[in-house]
């Protein structure tokens, strides 16, 4: 029978260690807490609260915390029709919020401008302002919105995060361990 | 006094100038001129009970002239009657406000206003409600796309036009099958 060495097992530092890659790291950190910026516009913003209420429970995806300052944000929910009157109104919150943020445009209005083919509202919000992810529906279900949830934190897990938003950072961090 | 009583004086006291009077399921409707809106509107607050105005509505009859055409919906809380007043103006006439008697009637001014372009003479603040000041249209006038017109307000708003995608998708007015009212795309035929 083979000794068994205590280098190869130290109890002290047990699961207080763990390997992963620092983008995987960063990741896992972000999409588990997403805090939404409710931008509730329309009928939509009733289903947003219902998937924030106890029954759906928004919180089992770590984006509880709506916030109604955009500086503590990092998900805009659109939930809503966005009016000319309003769309300047929404890209300027969305500029105030903190990189790295994403967008979700929830509901037909938010996509496309839904049944609105009207002079008043606009026909998407992507002509403002870059979106993640798209729900269709009208109102969506909660169900939808934590599918669409889940969908941007799978694109969250995939993203390069250091190399992309910290590219002067991970440059000196590469030629120190280089 | 009675509802009626209260309609009849009024016709009593105006008499020519209350006309085309139309009775529907108890709502009394005259047409005016623009002339003798104050004085009509005068005498039904103050000496006929009608303290409520329901609502002011406007109406394009684009092609005809005069073009335009304003309701307003008056009704008695004390006595239960519903009074309506009609009166047409052209594109260039300015309206009477009403704004001083019934306090109420300085939104709905000013949503016509903000609508039709229509204007009204002695409104205390006759800004657009809706839309946001500067912008250059009326659209709920006939002449006005029903997908809009581009403008541009910097910082403010600005507006495109929407696409339609094969419609309007409108219904036909109809007591056939549903089949036949139901919404479909129809051009409008200029």
């Amino acid at each position: 029978m083979a000794d068994t060495h205590a280098t190869a097992y130290d109890s002290k530092i047990e699961g207080n260690v763990i390997f992963t890659r620092l983008d995987a790291a960063f990741n896992w950190v972000r999409k588990n807490s997403l805090w939404p910026m409710p931008m509730g516009l329309a009928c939509c913003a009733i289903e947003l609260m219902a998937t924030a209420a106890s029954r759906f429970d928004i919180a089992r995806f770590g984006a509880e915390v709506m916030r109604f300052s955009p500086r503590q944000c990092d998900v805009m929910i659109v939930a809503g029709t966005v009016t000319y009157k309003m769309a300047l109104a929404v890209k300027r919150i969305y500029e105030q919020m903190p990189e790295p943020k994403y967008v979700i445009a929830m509901g037909a209005c938010a996509s496309t401008g839904g049944m609105y083919r009207s002079y008043a509202v606009l026909q998407g919000i992507d002509q403002l302002i870059p979106v993640d992810v798209y729900i269709s529906g009208c109102p969506p279900r909660p169900e939808a919105l934590l599918a669409g949830l889940m969908k941007l934190q799978e694109k969250i897990s995939g993203e390069k995060s250091s190399a992309a938003q910290k590219p002067e950072w991970t440059k000196k961090l590469a030629g120190a361990v280089a | 006094m009675t509802g009626q009583e209260l309609l009849d004086s009024l016709g009593k006291l105006f008499g020519q100038k209350l006309q085309d009077k139309t009775e529907f399921r108890g709502e009394t409707t005259y047409t005016i001129l623009p002339a003798d809106l104050r004085e009509v509107a005068k005498f039904s607050r103050h000496d006929l009970s009608f303290d409520y105005l329901i609502d002011i509505t406007s109406i394009d009859n684009f092609g005809e002239d005069p073009r335009f055409e304003i309701v307003y919906e008056l009704y008695s809380m004390t006595l239960a009657v519903h009074l309506r007043l009609k009166l047409k103006i052209s594109e260039d006439e300015q309206v009477d406000t009403i704004s001083d008697l019934w306090p109420t009637a300085n939104w709905h001014e000013r949503e016509i206003y903000d609508m039709m372009g229509i204007k009204f003479k002695g409104h205390p603040d006759l800004r657009r409600i809706l839309m946001w000041d500067g912008y250059p249209f009326f659209p709920l006038r006939k002449e006005f796309p029903l997908e809009g017109l581009p403008s541009e307000m910097p910082d403010v708003a600005f507006t495109k036009a929407a696409s339609l995608e094969g419609g309007p998708f409108v219904t036909r007015p109809s007591t056939a099958t549903a089949k036949d009212r139901e919404p479909r795309a129809r051009p409008p035929e200029l």
